[in-house]
């Protein structure tokens, strides 16, 4: 079973099975739904925006595979206290990382604690599970208040 | 080609498969559950097919050349194959489609165009796959029929009093799955279609995932369409077959235009060729035929009865054993099912289930199975669905229910 340990870092099954930041958000200043018609994943993701720029609060509801569910935890407890800006580069950078190449190096610097899905890299379909949560947020953050599949 | 045996040998079976052998998913034998999809394909049909390109190839119906009447030949056989495999009146009955979803398309727009107007009913059921939904949902809309749907109970069996209730003077046709893919349901459709031809509509038979598993008696069913899928029943893909009743295929209109389907064409006339011809327009899929010849040949040697009295064994040995592992909940759970074992775990998706057993060399479907309506009924997004085929063993759901642990292990 190695190679699929390798996908399924100790990191991802506990944000699988204890997902931070989740529940739905009161009064939240942007929300977006996502939903992935292969898995028939679901998630919502809520913010709450200081000045403006700053995720000041983050959270997430819904339901789905490990992958996409701890993709989601994960990037929550990255985006607090970062600016739009920050967190679209965070953005660029992991789905950077998830479709290149399995031998490409890429930046720890910039994906920081989501290297743990750089396993994802080696099993396509799955890309879409990882990116789910990510593309939701930014389509919360365009307060585009409509639904974005990665399907 | 057709190979007499009596007594049903699992193992020897197995070796005329030979991805079974070959195939080595992640380093591992291969155990291959996900037959409900698409089975896998003995050699005979394999060579049949190579056959037919090293030593036959041409097109039909088009030349008096030595080869064309070869391939003629040997396409024309396949109807008279596939009308056996039905124990069909007539080879006419028989129209060779690119799938099952081509076949329910043509009737859906051929028979529910002509023959289908506003204030008419339409039923199908609440397990249909998306193939038997959709080609209706776009016929009711362009001719103002309604489409209503039979429901189903927590085990996945249509509900017969909803059933009966919904069969009315406006029913004009009734399309329902003969084995659900995603449940294994069999639904008792002989009887369903002698309601509907009470309540004087037509009928017809979803067999996809009936013709792989059981013997199919058009004339005993008395259902005025059925439709299988070959490369479910150890054939190739992008091939299909249609049987309809003459009489009814008989007044209905052509599906598509071009070669083949014409008698003679002139700018202010064409008349239309005979049935099957009408519905079979362009340059038909003659591998794919000859490929289904074949695969029919390799099911009826080795004997419908056995294939689907070993699949029986298996079926009840599966559903015991599945129940040994934590927390699995079985979706599908009517009396009378074949082929198929759906379930979900309490500790893990069904897509990281499928992905798992993947790593073991286990071969699953995850997903809604294009049955999002099932999905809907039982709250779930998903399921996990193991397949059954002819050449599975209990070893290969011993190996299912071993990975299982894993996961549960895993995930728990
Ligand atoms: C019950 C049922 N009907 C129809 C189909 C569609 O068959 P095909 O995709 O071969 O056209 C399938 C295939 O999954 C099926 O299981």
């Amino acid at each position: 079973m190695a190679d699929q340990r390798a996908l399924y870092e100790q990191v991802i099954l506990d944000h699988n099975k204890s997902p931070r930041n989740y529940g739905e958000m009161e009064c939240p200043d942007h929300k977006a739904e996502g939903y992935n018609a292969l898995c028939g994943d679901q998630f919502t993701i809520f913010l709450k925006m200081g000045d403006g720029d700053i995720i000041e609060d983050i959270s997430f509801e819904g339901a789905g595979c490990a992958i996409s569910k701890s993709s989601a935890s994960v990037m929550t407890t990255m985006l607090k206290g970062k600016t739009q800006d920050e967190a679209k580069a965070l953005f660029t950078g992991f789905t950077e990382m998830l479709t290149s190449d399995v031998d490409t190096p890429f930046d720890i610097e910039v994906v920081g604690k989501a290297q743990v899905f750089s396993g994802v890299r080696e099993y396509p379909v799955r890309v879409k599970c990882a990116t789910l949560a990510w593309h939701t947020l930014m389509s919360a953050l365009e307060d585009a208040d409509g639904t974005v599949s990665t399907e | 080609m057709s190979i007499e045996t009596s007594t049903f040998d699992v193992q020897t079976i197995r070796k005329d498969f030979p991805i079974l052998e070959k195939a080595r998913p992640h380093g591992k034998s291969l155990v291959y559950l996900d037959n409900a999809a698409s089975n896998q394909k003995p050699q005979a049909v394999i060579d049949a097919i190579t056959h037919y390109y090293t030593h036959q190839n041409s097109n039909v119906h088009r030349g008096i050349h030595h080869l064309s009447q070869v391939a003629t030949l040997h396409y024309d056989a396949v109807r008279e194959k596939v009308r056996d495999f039905f124990n069909a009146p007539s080879a006419q009955e028989i129209v060779f489609t690119s799938g099952n979803t081509d076949a329910i398309n043509l009737v859906a727009q051929s028979y529910g165009g002509a023959f289908l107007s506003e204030g008419d009913e339409v039923v199908i059921t609440e397990m249909e796959h998306h193939s038997n939904i959709v080609p209706w949902q776009m016929i009711c809309e362009k001719t103002g029929a309604t489409l209503r749907i039979a429901p189903i109970n927590d085990d996945g069996e249509v509900i017969a009093e909803e059933y009966e209730t919904l069969l009315n003077e406006k029913t004009k046709f009734v399309s329902i799955v003969y084995v659900s893919n995603a449940l294994g349901t069999v639904n008792p459709v002989k009887e369903m279609t002698r309601l509907a031809h009470d309540a004087g509509a037509a009928v017809l038979l979803d067999a996809a995932q009936a013709a792989p598993h059981m013997r199919i008696d058009v004339q005993d069913l008395d259902c005025d369409f059925l439709t299988i899928s070959p490369h479910k029943m150890c054939g190739p893909t992008g091939i299909g077959a249609l049987y309809g009743k003459a009489e009814l295929l008989d007044k209905m209109p052509p599906f598509k235009g071009g070669g083949d389907m014409i008698l003679s064409v002139t700018f202010d006339e064409t008349i239309y060729n005979e049935v099957p011809y009408k519905f079979e327009a362009g340059t038909p899929n003659i591998a794919g035929v000859i490929g289904l010849g074949a695969a029919i040949d390799y099911m009826m040697g080795i004997g419908l009865d056995q294939i689907e009295a070993h699949e029986a064994e298996l079926l009840a040995y599966g559903t015991k054993i599945l129940q040994q592992v934590d927390g699995l909940r079985m979706i599908g759970t009517a009396n009378h099912k074949a082929g198929v074992l759906g379930f979900v775990l309490e500790a893990a998706h069904p897509h990281d289930i499928g992905q798992i057993l993947d790593g073991e060399g286990v071969a699953i479907r995850a997903g809604h199975h294009c049955a999002q309506p099932v999905m809907k009924h039982f709250g779930i997004p998903a399921t996990a669905r193991a397949s059954l085929s002819l050449y599975n063993t209990k070893e290969d759901l011993d190996a299912l229910v071993v990975a299982l642990g894993n996961v549960n292990e895993m995930f728990g």
